[in-house]
């Protein structure tokens, strides 16, 4: 909590709210609170073990951010959040009490009672008698909460949890990071006079327990080490109690844990502590700031930022985050487990409000203070967004007003610091605003002067629903006008049926309500309309011949209500792949197709989904072949730019008239993707390519098609939306990467919004950050969603500003690094050249490398030496060389290259990184050993292998995880048990050529492997396809192309790279 | 004669002195966002072959005319003018780009551009007024 007390105010300061917070958030409508409780036990448990974390806190977290996949039931909708949030219990009653747990109590119905505990209080909730109740009684008191526990399932629960860090727990909030967190801080109400008294005593007795207290809320947080295991001297008892409780719930397996305790920086020394600050000036309230001296019964320190420092005086103790790392001699950099963004050097309090990082990253978790330290850095600073990530729990608000800055019309968050109840600043512009009256009620508490306890300043990710100053119309219905090429070449590729029967399939699924239009339009050398109108007895074709200049017959019938002509729709769509079968027509007016459905759907705006199998040849926008096939290898003298404006502008249009454009391009000739994708980049579409289409000829293609269209036609969708992303004062947003059009600038037209489109930005810092300790981001999405309703979406993320290299360093994240690299390779690509951009990738590992060497490390060793936090750097800038869209050397077609590259731009970081570097588990040999189970399913958890052929052998079978596809490798003398009991075929040379299924038999084997990879489908939200490959599959070459650790023809392999960037770094 | 070439020039002149303050507005609207992206460079794109020609005329008029230092001064910004229509991508919508001008810091250097042809068109402004006066006073 950012926002500290007010001074005056009876209530605790910062270290109170902070928890008061937790509790509103664990409350929090957000439906499961109830469940999650009921997990929490264990994992608390869990983490207890790993992490020494008390088992008191957890809750805070969980409940209100958690999302819980399993659970599969999406809280989402508006009224369900409200609901809930009605039937909370009062909890207002922590106010006074800081408890350290506090965040169990919201949960608790009793909670009301504590209310008036006022800051005394704490120690006594520390005694005994509260800590050592049961966890048993934590449970019960769930139940209270009614109806919102039902929502989990609790066995489900815990496997999500235990994911904390794990890539499964998508859904979770960052909170993961917090469970650390919340341990180390008496922050509790020790901003009064609360002084946590001697903590480490109290804890004992309570902790093993793990669960707080019913009744009373605990007041304390404990301080452990987050993971810093390693030295906590302070509370040996405590964590030693945590471990024997974690014990049994080792099985859960977290794989996490020596991740985070990678990242953890390390704690002072016992004796700071940490004090509320009265509400700093800076508006940052705890973190570092503080360390006010007193008898403090806590050693560990929070981390604030300015404590690295002081702890990297003796690099040697430290931890693996602070671990210079000698690439040359430690081959073995790739975790075993999916790498963990790291966790941001920030006060719990604050962290465990911040926003997940699979939503909101930024490529430097510390925040240099000054544009020259960035540029010593030479790292880039840029943010990457998921903001439409499907949620499985999304706290929603409904209230006639919604509280902003006025200055810079931030939304209210987490980190805005309240000064007193009824003022409070913002913490990107530092304006002081009032806090309105309806905000001083909190409908989840039912307490009024608790503005600090809102569901808005507890929960970094929120969506509140717009009154009407958010509309500049009534919002629009959903509308879906698909335009599909009828030429002689898309008859001949059989695309027409499966797409067809897809639609039918989907029909009733597709996102709206009773206002769903949808019209469709069909074109060669000319363009046809079908007239739909109520009361017809099949649909009527319309033939516009014209098409220099097209007009659109009787546009009242073109779009039409789906639920009203739903049965003609049907017809339609059974005989539009019979009507074009004898087309001998070749041209294909793809131009003038565009500019009718573009005016058919500018009064309403909505969704254009465009079907194209080759170059348009006729009318505006006609496009000439460029590509010369001799030339495809040289990276020189490509076309990637496009040859008209015609799209450009169009989507301009479009853009402007809140119609998106989706192309699909399933074509085996060069079609110009690099022209025609302009459509959709600027219309915030998507682009989909399918070379080589042909439904009898390329089957792999046509199932890939099936379940795009499927994810496709069923997945969320916002309309008419716009995207604002706001940072603190001294920072400011040069450059945007993904689909859409910046319309001014920081305002992003999305006339359509899908939940599989990541953005990223880039930033510099235009003013120094000396005179403040924290930053932050807030990216706030507007739109409308299939049902009508205008929704604003705000995530806010919080960072902390450091003034040294090395802490600049320490903080980096390098998936968001290359992730946010590759967005700028393929700019400097286009507007420069392919060679240019692969120089800019490998210069960017070279500068900040030497960068680090020159002003970070004291003595030069030999070798190359890295800090741990960029340890794969290298691996993963050389797996971007190697990717499509940068490679050379291979004949990459130019349309797959240019399609590669929309996907580096418009994917969201998780996948993207799992494109560029695919994860390798080996599958014939899966026990359950280490496994996870989810709702009594185990789930095999394979090592991540490195991606090198020296780790796969004849004799076993390995999985690739790419993102969008899964290759399973199958090895020639692959053990007989494994042919027979999870492929069910007699022996290896009865492999089909092609197979993209695995046949569910009644073994052992065959679950696992089965549990496993449906586990990991589970974890996107597209349907990956499987391949099985073996020996002589025509995918065996995809598949050995990912092993980006081994050399090519025409690229390095992992060592010679890293002896190349060694060579440059040390010139 | 060569009074009347100069007075054309300072006509000329005080156009491209206009059209750069035009831009320079135009631009720090864009900035502050009170017009959007797609109108403003709408609005400058139109103006952009008529500065080029603009410039260019003058630039051979003082050729013709022989006055070989203004037309060494006009040189490398004519040339500029030429080079960046030519430049401009097949796919660009104009040397101003919608989709591009907020990005990389374009709008910075576009700022900065025509600051700096206003100064160098002011200069030729007075360079030309003594010039003029020169050349009337000699007839």
């Amino acid at each position: 909590m950012s926002q500290p007390g007010p001074p005056g105010s009876g209530a605790a300061p910062a270290g109170l709210q902070a928890q008061n917070g937790a509790a509103a958030a664990s409350g929090a409508p957000y439906s499961n609170g109830p469940v999650h409780s009921a997990m929490m036990s264990s994992q608390v448990a869990v983490h207890q073990g790993y992490n020494s974390q008390l088992p008191g806190s957890y809750p805070h977290l969980i409940p209100a951010k958690t999302l819980n996949p399993v659970s599969g039931q999406s809280h989402y909708g508006g009224s369900q959040g409200l609901e809930q949030t009605l039937h909370r219990p009062p909890v207002a009653a922590n106010v006074v009490a800081p408890s350290l747990r506090s965040g169990p109590v919201p949960q608790m119905p009793a909670p009301a009672s504590q209310s008036p505990a006022a800051t005394p209080r704490p120690s006594d909730d520390f005694l005994p008698g509260v800590s050592p109740l049961p966890p048993v009684n934590w449970q019960h008191s769930y139940p209270s909460m009614g109806s919102q526990m039902s929502h989990y399932p609790p066995p489900a629960s815990q496997l999500p949890l235990s994911g904390n860090t794990n890539v499964s727990t998508n859904h979770q909030y960052v909170s993961s990071g917090d469970p650390s967190l919340q341990n180390s801080y008496v922050k509790s109400g020790s901003a009064l006079p609360l002084r946590t008294p001697p903590l480490p005593t109290t804890f004992q007795p309570g902790a093993p327990p793990g669960p707080p207290p019913v009744g009373g809320p605990p007041l304390v947080r404990a301080l452990v080490p987050q993971k810093a295991s390693l030295r906590t001297a302070p509370q040996p008892s405590f964590s030693s109690a945590v471990n024997q409780e974690a014990t049994p719930q080792l099985a859960t397996k977290n794989p996490q844990m020596s991740r985070s305790v990678g990242y953890a920086y390390p704690s002072l020394p016992p004796g700071y502590q940490n004090t509320t600050p009265p509400s700093s000036s800076t508006g940052m309230p705890p973190s570092s700031l503080n360390y006010p001296s007193g008898p403090q019964a806590f050693s560990q320190t929070p981390l604030g930022a300015n404590h690295l420092t002081a702890s990297m005086s003796g690099l040697s103790l430290h931890p693996e985050g602070l671990r210079i790392v000698n690439l040359l001699q430690e081959r073995k950099m790739l975790p075993s487990t999916p790498l963990q963004p790291p966790v941001p050097n920030l006060h719990e309090d604050i962290q465990k409000l911040n926003c997940n990082p699979e939503l909101f990253r930024c490529t430097l978790t510390n925040i240099p203070q000054t544009q020259a330290l960035l540029n010593k850095a030479k790292l880039p600073l840029g943010l990457l967004l998921h903001p439409f990530k499907d949620l499985v729990q999304l706290p929603v608000v409904t209230s006639s007003t919604i509280v902003r800055c006025r200055s810079c019309r931030t939304y209210i968050n987490p980190f805005v610091s309240f000064l007193d109840q009824r003022r409070w600043k913002c913490n990107l512009c530092y304006r002081v605003n009032d806090v309105p009256e309806e905000f001083m009620y909190n409908p989840l508490t039912r307490v009024y002067g608790e503005p600090h306890r809102r569901p808005e300043v507890q929960n970094a990710t929120i969506e509140f629903m717009a009154p009407s100053e958010y509309m500049l119309r009534p919002p629009q219905p959903p509308v879906y006008l698909f335009v599909f090429d009828v030429s002689h070449n898309a008859v001949e590729t059989g695309y027409l049926n499966s797409v067809c029967q897809s639609l039918l399939d989907n029909l009733d699924l597709l996102p709206g309500n009773t206002r769903t239009k949808i019209g469709f339009i069909t074109f060669d050398s000319t363009i046809h309309f079908y007239s739909l109108q109520e009361g017809l007895s099949q649909p009527q074709m319309l033939i516009i011949s014209d098409i220099d200049d097209v007009f659109i017959p009787m546009p009242e019938n073109l779009l039409v209500n789906l639920h009203e002509s739903k049965e003609l729709v049907q017809g339609l769509l059974k005989t539009l792949p019979q009507m074009f079968t004898t087309s001998l027509e070749t041209q294909s007016a793809l131009g003038p197709a565009l500019q009718a459905a573009f005016k058919l759907m500018s009064p309403t705006g909505g969704r254009m989904t465009v079907f194209q199998t080759q170059l348009p040849t006729l009318g505006v926008g006609a496009l000439k072949p460029r590509e010369e096939p001799n030339h495809r290898s040289s990276a020189k003298e490509i076309h990637l730019t496009p040859s008209t404006d015609f799209y450009k502008k169009l989507a301009l249009d479009c853009s402007g008239q809140q119609v998106a454009v989706d192309l699909f391009l399933l074509s085996g000739q060069y079609s110009d993707l690099a022209s025609l994708g302009c459509i959709s980049r600027y219309s915030a579409g998507s682009v989909y390519y399918y070379p080589s289409y042909h439904h009898q000829h390329n089957p792999v293609q046509v199932q890939k098609l099936h379940k795009e269209l499927q994810r496709y036609l069923t997945r969320k969708i916002g309309f008419e939306a716009v995207m604002r992303i706001r940072c603190t004062k001294g920072l400011s947003i040069h450059t945007f990467h993904g689909n859409f059009f910046v319309r001014s600038t920081d305002l992003l037209s999305l006339p359509n919004v899908n939940p599989d489109a990541g953005y990223a930005v880039q930033m510099s810092v235009e003013e120094s950050l000396t005179d403040t300790q924290l930053v932050s981001f807030q990216s706030a999405l507007l739109y409308t969603s299939s049902k009508g309703e205008r929704r604003i979406r705000v995530h806010t993320l919080c960072l902390p500003v450091v003034s040294t290299l090395n802490e600049v360093f320490l903080g980096a994240d390098v998936q968001a690094i290359s992730g946010l690299l590759a967005n700028m390779a393929v700019d400097r690509s286009v507007t420069a050249s392919l060679s240019d951009a692969r120089d800019a990738l490998v210069n960017a590992v070279v500068d900040s490398l030497s960068a680090y060497r020159s002003s970070v490390l004291s003595n030069q060793q030999p070798g190359l030496m890295v800090p741990f936090s960029l340890r794969l750097f290298p691996l993963f800038v050389l797996a971007l060389l190697k990717q499509k869209s940068f490679q050379t050397g291979t004949n990459v077609r130019l349309d797959e290259r240019i399609f590669a590259m929309c996907q580096v731009k418009n994917q969201p970081l998780v996948y993207l990184m799992l494109t560029t570097h695919p994860s390798l588990y080996r599958v014939d040999n899966l026990s359950d050993e280490g496994a996870l189970n989810i709702n009594d399913r185990t789930i095999p958890q394979p090592p991540i292998l490195q991606l090198s052929v020296e780790n796969l052998s004849r004799d076993g079978a390995f999985l690739m995880d790419a993102g969008s596809v899964l290759m399973l490798w199958v090895g020639k003398n692959c053990a007989q048990n494994f042919l027979s009991q999870v492929l069910g075929v007699q022996n290896y040379a009865s492999i089909p050529q092609i197979r993209t299924d695995l046949p569910e038999l009644d073994t052992p084997e065959s679950a696992r492997t089965i549990a496993f990879i449906s586990w990991l489908r589970e974890q996107r939200p597209f349907f990956p396809v499987l391949y099985v490959i073996r020996d002589e599959s025509p995918m065996k070459a995809n598949f050995l192309q990912n092993m980006v650790e081994d050399r090519t023809e025409s690229a390095l392999s992992y060592y010679e790279f890293l002896l190349h960037i060694q060579q440059q770094v040390n010139k | 004669m060569e009074a009347v070439v100069f007075i054309f020039s300072l006509l000329d002149c005080c156009a491209l002195i206009f059209l750069s303050v035009y831009f320079i507005i135009t631009l720090s609207d864009l900035e502050c966002d009170y017009i959007n992206a797609r109108s403003c460079c709408s609005k400058l794109n139109k103006w952009v072959i008529p500065e080029m020609i603009g410039h260019s005329v003058v630039s051979v008029l003082m050729l013709v005319s022989l006055h070989w230092f203004i037309f060494l001064l006009n040189l490398p910004v004519a040339t500029w003018n030429i080079y960046r229509f030519i430049m401009v991508p097949s796919g660009n919508m104009g040397v101003f780009d919608p989709t591009e001008i907020h990005n990389r810091g374009q709008l910075k250097s576009h700022m900065k551009e025509a600051m700096i042809k206003l100064g160098f068109h002011l200069l030729c402004f007075f360079m030309y007024l003594y010039s003029m006066i020169l050349a009337l006073i000699n007839d």
